[in-house]
């Protein structure tokens, strides 16, 4: 009959559809996506193959080389790890239990590494970041209290463990390897410091304590016993006008930190606050208190510039990533300073181009 | 009686069912198998090679002799483009200062004749008419003497350097159109935020069909606009080119469409453990969304600052521009 066949002509094509559906979701199944799919890293996912960073807790600076592995395979680290090993750094970071958490932590995932050793000085002892209790109380008018009480630490602990003594503040980014380059040329057993060099209140000038200072281990030697004998005083409420006043005392030389080309590599701001023209009004107290002439533009700052103060933590991150990952690839760099003359020597068979001949920048 | 014929009736038409079935199992399973064999293979490489641009092998590069190294960074001429408004002039100011030094040749397209900055008058503006005009302009005056094309907003920072590192062994002949891919249902287009490349062969095919009213129309979408990089991706479709996404060797983006600092507060957030690696590829050739001052900041930080015995075997080699005091 004619509905009949026409019945089973229904199921019969019914069926077909149905079959080769439950066939093609089969198949898609069985082999997997085809055509294109957006990459599943929606946007810079890290490493598939990651190894796991670098020591975390360790107060002893430590130098993973090999993190990172596939982006900087082209990277020749050879003098760099040498001025690890010939100028050793001991570097203290000023926080507070406050301030562990919100900057110092920040601080420890980036540049700390570098240190030949790190430690966070802190007015109470904290086991697990770790930091060391100084047993003071915390605000703007102990710092420097904290900062005789640290230097002591240092001293007592770990003068011999290192050649030169950096002081750090929780907001400020310290380039390593270029103060070791800046430090190299200096012998340690000369009572002297360095850092972003002031001129008012001090015959000598003293150093910016944002911006980080470095005393040599003669100068610490010094200081610390000038307590112990009177030559300086306890008190004051500016840290850093204070201790510059005590190394003048002492004898210890402010010495100039800038670059081959009379850049300062000492930064109290951060680079913006430098780089643009007319950022820091002329009313500014900047202008009065800089030792050499302070300049504004691109002229502000060495290429090898040491440090950066009032970083907050995004711009710790963003340094670090400017500074150690991003570069323009193939870059001749106009300022190509030497290296050391020890140095030099020692690494001269594996390092032979034209680099080594210093070519002075623009001004 | 009725039961056995109700019963009868459903066993055949589960029968005709069941061969219905079977006959579209198999017709389907043919068609896949064919299509596997003709498309399969070639998918996979399209997949590779057409979607996900990575840069040269490293160990090909040391291969190569320094002068052949030196004569390589040359052959890259890039022209770059950068589409302003009257609007953008502190941006236009910027960038002028900066990025665009290290392009071999950069252009200032405005809408509008400005009177503090030189530039080439578009005079509409529609952005995708500018684009096409632009795009016009540069292959008329410049397909001798460039071999790639790039486009940005002054909203952009480009490394040249990283864009040419990234290009180098490319077969230049063929057409490409890279830098951040967004996928619009079907279409996968180039982001103008992130920047825009083609290379020469792709801007022969892209102004041939400029001239065609019904490949490119000057006025795409009959409801709304479309965006000019959407309406550049369609145009350039119906000439064969497709849109490929740049990364690097570990699959990172390397046009981005946002600022160093986003990345960073964004894997501070999500990977707090990891931020810098989490961030942003080290051979990084754009960002974009940069005020005026963080121009000059990126300037000194790409170009300049750096960590003291750190030194790169590279395979180019690229001199700083002349007359410049900010790199």
């Amino acid at each position: 009959m004619a509905s009949k066949s026409w019945l089973n002509f229904l199921t019969f094509f019914c069926g077909s559809l149905f079959g080769y559906f439950i066939c093609s979701q089969l198949f898609s199944i069985f082999l997997g996506e085809q055509g294109d799919t957006q990459p599943s890293i929606l946007h810079n996912d890290p490493h598939a193959r990651h190894s796991d960073d670098s020591g975390h807790g360790h107060l002893e600076g430590q130098m993973d080389f090999n993190a990172d592995v596939s982006q900087h395979t082209d990277e020749n680290t050879d003098v760099s790890k040498k001025l690890y090993q010939k100028v050793k750094i001991l570097c203290w970071v000023m926080t507070g239990p406050q301030n562990l958490e919100k900057k110092a932590k920040h601080v420890k995932a980036t540049w700390a590494q570098r240190c030949n050793k790190v430690l966070f000085m802190s007015s109470e002892e904290n086991i697990d970041f770790p930091a060391v209790g100084l047993k003071t109380k915390e605000g703007r008018d102990q710092l420097y209290w904290k900062t005789i009480k640290a230097f002591q630490y240092v001293h007592d602990h770990y003068l011999d463990d290192a050649d030169w003594f950096m002081k750090a503040d929780d907001d400020t980014y310290v380039v390593l390897d270029n103060l070791r380059w800046l430090l190299s040329k200096h012998d340690p057993e000369k009572p002297i410091y360095f850092g972003r060099r002031f001129k008012p209140y001090v015959k000598q000038g003293y150093m910016s304590g944002g911006a980080g200072y470095v005393l040599s281990k003669e100068a610490l030697k010094r200081f610390v016993d000038a307590f112990k004998t009177d030559k300086c005083t306890h008190s004051s409420s500016i840290e850093d006008l204070a201790l510059g006043r005590c190394m003048e005392i002492l004898n210890v030389e402010a010495g100039d930190s800038r670059d081959t080309t009379g850049k300062e590599t000492f930064h109290p701001f951060v680079p913006e606050h430098h780089l643009i023209r007319g950022y820091l009004p002329k009313t500014f107290w900047y202008w009065n208190y800089n030792y050499y002439p302070p300049v504004e533009g691109p002229g502000c700052c060495s290429d090898l510039a040491v440090s950066f103060h009032y970083v907050d933590p995004t711009t710790m991150y963003e340094l670090e990533y400017l500074i150690y990952h991003l570069r323009p690839y193939g870059y001749l760099y106009r300022y190509q300073p030497a290296l050391p003359a020890n140095i030099g020597k020692e690494i001269s068979e594996a390092y032979k181009n034209e680099d080594q001949k210093v070519k002075l920048g623009n001004p | 009686m009725l039961h056995a014929r109700r019963q009868g009736k459903m066993f055949s038409e589960s029968s005709s069912f069941l061969k219905g079935m079977m006959l579209g199992s198999i017709f389907c399973a043919l068609i896949t198998m064919l299509g596997h064999i003709r498309i399969g293979h070639g998918n996979r490489m399209h997949h590779h090679e057409h979607h996900h641009l990575q840069p040269i092998n490293k160990e090909d590069i040391l291969k190569i002799s320094k002068d052949e190294r030196m004569e390589l960074s040359k052959s890259f001429r890039v022209y770059c483009i950068i589409l302003v408004k009257p609007k953008d002039v502190s941006l236009w100011a910027a960038v002028k200062e900066t990025w665009t030094k290290h392009c071999d040749k950069a252009e200032f397209f405005s809408s509008e004749n400005v009177k503090v900055f030189e530039s080439i008058n578009m005079e509409t503006d529609d952005m995708w008419m500018m684009m096409r005009k632009a795009y016009e302009y540069a292959f008329d005056k410049y397909k001798e003497q460039y071999n790639w094309f790039f486009l940005a907003r002054p909203t952009t920072f480009a490394i040249i350097e990283n864009l040419k590192y990234f290009l180098f062994k490319k077969d230049q002949s063929r057409p490409f159109y890279l830098g951040h891919t967004i996928k619009s249902g079907d279409l996968e287009y180039v982001s103008m935020e992130g920047g825009i490349v083609l290379s020469i062969e792709s801007m022969k095919r892209l102004n041939s069909l400029l001239s065609v009213p019904e490949k490119c129309p000057e006025q795409g979408g009959m409801i709304w606009k479309i965006s000019e990089d959407k309406q550049l991706a369609v145009c350039l479709k119906y000439a064969g080119v497709f849109a490929e996404n740049a990364e690097d060797s570990e699959g990172k983006y390397v046009f981005n469409t946002k600022s160093v600092g986003l990345y960073i507060k964004e894997a501070m957030n999500n990977q707090p453990q990891q931020v810098v690696e989490g961030c942003c590829s080290d051979m990084a050739v754009t960002f974009n969304g940069l005020t005026p001052n963080q121009m000059h900041v990126m300037m000194y930080g790409v170009y300049r600052l750096r960590a003291f015995g750190h030194i790169f075997n590279d395979a180019l080699v690229f001199l700083p521009p002349n007359g410049s005091n900010n790199d």
